[in-house]
């Protein structure tokens, strides 16, 4: 009756048979023929379409066939893929997988096209090119773009409560009692009477607006969610970073940023967790469900998608070290181990990072480019469609990004976290429980 | 079934020997022929089950005493795997979970099928109608999932509009810890009770009108009648019934893995949901086989044993 999972083992099974065969292929030497690309996010698929046409312009031998999935999607059909020998030539490879994939041999080292090409890894913004180094010391990524994390906030709202942009642009916060942050978080929530959260007679049960909206807990990096709160208590997830391999979940610094976030919820300020599981958190705030949303700028254009609603961007808080913080995550395109045209898979990466292709991307204000200079056509062509991005760029200006954490095993340590953080979130179990979890997550290490 | 209807096709002078078995005392020769053609007829089924279920089946129990992460090879660890297993918390929670689900699934699903395959035999005759009753079933299961998971939803959902309509407090129906199961298993209910019900149907047409005659005359009441007539003469299509839909129910994985993901915690992380996790998302294929083995176990446990106290194989119409 309920075949999916028979398909799946059927769909491995072939897999593994297959793949016995894959790798004695001949791999081509001259940068000819059909290579795949593959990347997850729809709204730039537009610019790198673009990008695959001015390049065959440029190089007519080569086709480049570009396939889009969902992310959820994109792992577990991208490691059936390097099992089957059907993986793509070049994809785009995010900071929580590449070290797995690096580890199993399935990333060809870019060190010597590097090197050849004279490719300046200077001129990507600081702190990018050496993320995609893996713990052998070999380059699996040349970068292709960087984000920061923001908070979003509907424009109409906060004038309502009479909260200027200069002063949404200069909250501050800490674990203890929130700073100017929760205030502003508990006057921008209304319940149905229309009582706010910070006025007598708030009833917390009844919440037509949440100050704060919630996607999730997070798990262990709380990328948009809670690291750029954590790390301005001066905690970081690891003991070292990238290749840590012990976490400090144990941390009181890191416990007490959670209890904060989480007591949330209970005074009525953000939903609760439960409530989360379905609509999508931009999709609540496109509602009118939610005042401020904390997510990354790659959202930036989804965001100002939503008919009736303005949505204004404020950098993150400042927290007890007086410095705001996000989390600086990039993204890269890696060329696949088993391609059978690596001259002009790489010959394509190599495009990708170049100022042709970084520029074309830029010009359609989705995302930021890793290269320095695209990166600030990128703002430009955001404030030409009238979008104040500077509370993104900020961080990478005043230098107050943090590196997301690279570790080994991150699937591993993603499974444990994630039950743990939701627990904590849903108000089921202490923050003191995560001492716990963090147990079991160095115990992957030894 | 096919080897059956193809059998139809062979030319007349084999329809003597139907069955390879009642064929023996007829001479060696005669047999070798037939399995031949048996086999012949048999072969695509045959490949199609030693391809995709028996070779996998035993490369999946080698590969439970195994380490292996998919990309490169597996090594031999013995039973570490099955120990490590009974030490996981996580397994009996996914254990757990999955009797809860099964319970209300098959409890729901049995009761309500058999409830509409009454009303089909002695009701609603109109095949329009009949038909209908089987469209949750023409829609894929993943559909089905997401068309309840978004009218469920806590915030924008419709059936929350109307409970907050009638004025009582929202759930969060894929959300919630205590809800998150009983939400999966209605949803499946309400998909598969359509088919249950047509094939508990095809077991009231079997049972031949004289005895309720009978029964009439005697006077018996319509409850007497459906305890003593209709249960007992049903049993052995009941009992098919139950194997094959609690089997399905074990193995629940589509709905969870399209709507809560195992979550909240760990309160939908079924067996399925559990093993896909271990092996797609951690590659840990080795220990995600060893779950699997154990399922396979404890599922042909279940089946035996209803088969065995059902008496599945029997029927009282003799």
């Amino acid at each position: 009756m309920k075949k999916t999972l028979g398909a799946v083992a059927a769909a491995a099974a072939i897999a593994i048979s297959l793949s016995a065969c894959g790798g004695s292929a001949p791999a081509s030497t001259e940068a000819k023929g059909e290579i795949n690309y593959w990347l997850w996010d729809a709204n730039q698929l537009p610019a790198y379409k673009q990008c695959a046409d001015d390049f065959t312009k440029a190089n007519p031998d080569i086709k480049v066939k570009i396939t889009q999935r969902g992310w959820d999607d994109y792992w577990t059909t991208l490691t059936n893929g390097f099992v089957a020998g059907t993986a793509p030539d070049v994809f785009t490879n995010h900071l929580s997988k590449y070290p797995e994939y690096a580890a199993k041999k399935q990333l060809l080292s870019l060190d010597e096209a590097v090197a050849k090409d004279g490719i300046k890894l200077e001129s990507y913004t600081k702190g990018l090119p050496e993320l995609w180094v893996g713990q052998d010391g070999k380059r699996y990524g040349l970068p292709k773009d960087w984000d920061t994390v923001g908070l979003f906030y509907n424009k109409a709202m906060t004038d309502s409560a009479g909260l200027t942009a200069e002063q949404m642009a200069n909250l501050d916060w800490n674990p203890q009692d929130g700073g100017s942050y929760e205030k502003a978080i508990a006057h921008l929530t209304v319940d149905e009477k229309g009582v706010r959260g910070d006025e007598a007679g708030f009833d917390k049960n009844n919440v037509a607006v949440y100050g704060l909206g919630l996607a999730g807990s997070g798990s262990g990096q709380g990328q948009t969610e809670w690291s750029f709160l954590s790390a301005t208590t001066g905690w970081t997830a690891t003991d070292k970073n990238p290749w840590g391999t012990k976490f400090n979940y144990d941390d009181p610094k890191f416990q007490e940023t959670i209890a904060w976030w989480a007591g949330l919820t209970e005074k009525g300020y953000m939903p609760k967790l439960e409530t989360t599981v379905g609509a999508s958190l931009a999709d609540n705030f496109g509602a009118g469900k939610a005042a401020i949303n904390t997510t990354g700028d790659w959202l930036i254009g989804q965001y100002q998608s939503y008919k009736g609603v303005k949505t204004a961007f404020a950098p993150t808080p400042k927290g007890p070290d007086g410095k705001r913080a996000s989390m600086f995550n990039g993204l890269a395109d890696s060329v696949w181990a088993g391609t059978k045209n690596p001259a002009a898979s790489v010959k394509w990466v190599e495009y990708l990072a170049s100022t042709a292709c970084q520029d074309v991307v830029a010009s359609k204000a989705v995302v930021f480019p890793a290269l320095t200079s695209s990166s600030e056509k990128a703002a430009e062509a955001f404030k030409a469609k009238g979008t104040d991005v500077s509370a993104f760029t900020t961080h990478v200006k005043e230098g107050t990004t943090f590196l997301f954490p690279i570790a080994d095993k991150a699937a591993k340590v993603d499974g444990i976290m994630k039950p743990a953080m939701d627990a904590v979130l849903s108000g089921k179990k202490p923050a003191s429980s995560l001492t716990e979890a963090n147990d079991q997550v160095n115990a992957l290490f030894k | 079934m096919t080897t059956t209807t193809a059998r139809g096709a062979v030319p007349a002078r084999k329809a003597t020997g139907t069955g390879t078995g009642n064929a023996a005392p007829r001479g060696r020769r005669r047999t070798r022929s037939d399995l031949r053609v048996a086999l012949l007829f048999i072969a695509p089924a045959l490949i199609g089950f030693v391809a995709f279920y028996l070779v996998p089946s035993i490369r999946g129990v080698y590969l439970s005493f195994t380490e292996y992460s998919v990309l490169g090879d597996p090594t031999w660890i013995g039973t570490k795997n099955y120990t490590a297993i009974f030490a996981d918390d996580l397994f009996w929670n996914a254990m757990a979970v999955t009797v809860q689900y099964v319970a209300l699934n098959i409890g729901f699903q049995t009761a309500i099928a058999l409830g509409l395959a009454l009303l089909m035999h002695n009701v609603a005759k109109s095949t329009f109608i009949r038909g209908a009753l089987l469209l949750p079933f023409l829609v894929a299961n993943v559909i089905v999932a997401l068309l309840w998971f978004w009218m469920l939803d806590y915030q924008l959902g419709i059936v929350n509009e109307v409970i907050n309509w009638l004025g009582l407090p929202r759930i969060a129906f894929f959300g919630s810890e205590q809800w998150a199961i009983p939400t999966i298993a209605g949803v499946n209910v309400w998909r598969h009770m359509g088919y249950t019900a047509l094939l508990i149907f095809a077991g009231l047409q079997s049972i031949p009108n004289h005895v309720y005659e009978v029964a009439s005359l005697d006077g018996a009441s319509p409850t007497r009648t459906f305890w003593s007539i209709t249960m007992p003469l049903l049993r052995p299509v009941l009992v098919l019934v139950l194997v094959v839909t609690v089997i399905g129910s074990f193995q629940v994985f589509d709905t969870v893995a399209v709507t809560t993901g195992g979550g909240p915690i760990n309160a939908s992380r079924v067996i399925q949901m559990y093993i896909y996790q271990k092996a797609f998302g951690e590659s840990d294929f080795g220990y995600a086989s060893a779950l699997s083995v154990i399922l396979f176990v404890i599922l042909a446990l279940v089946a035996f044993v209803q088969m065995k106290f059902l008496k599945g194989n029997e029927s009282d119409l003799d």
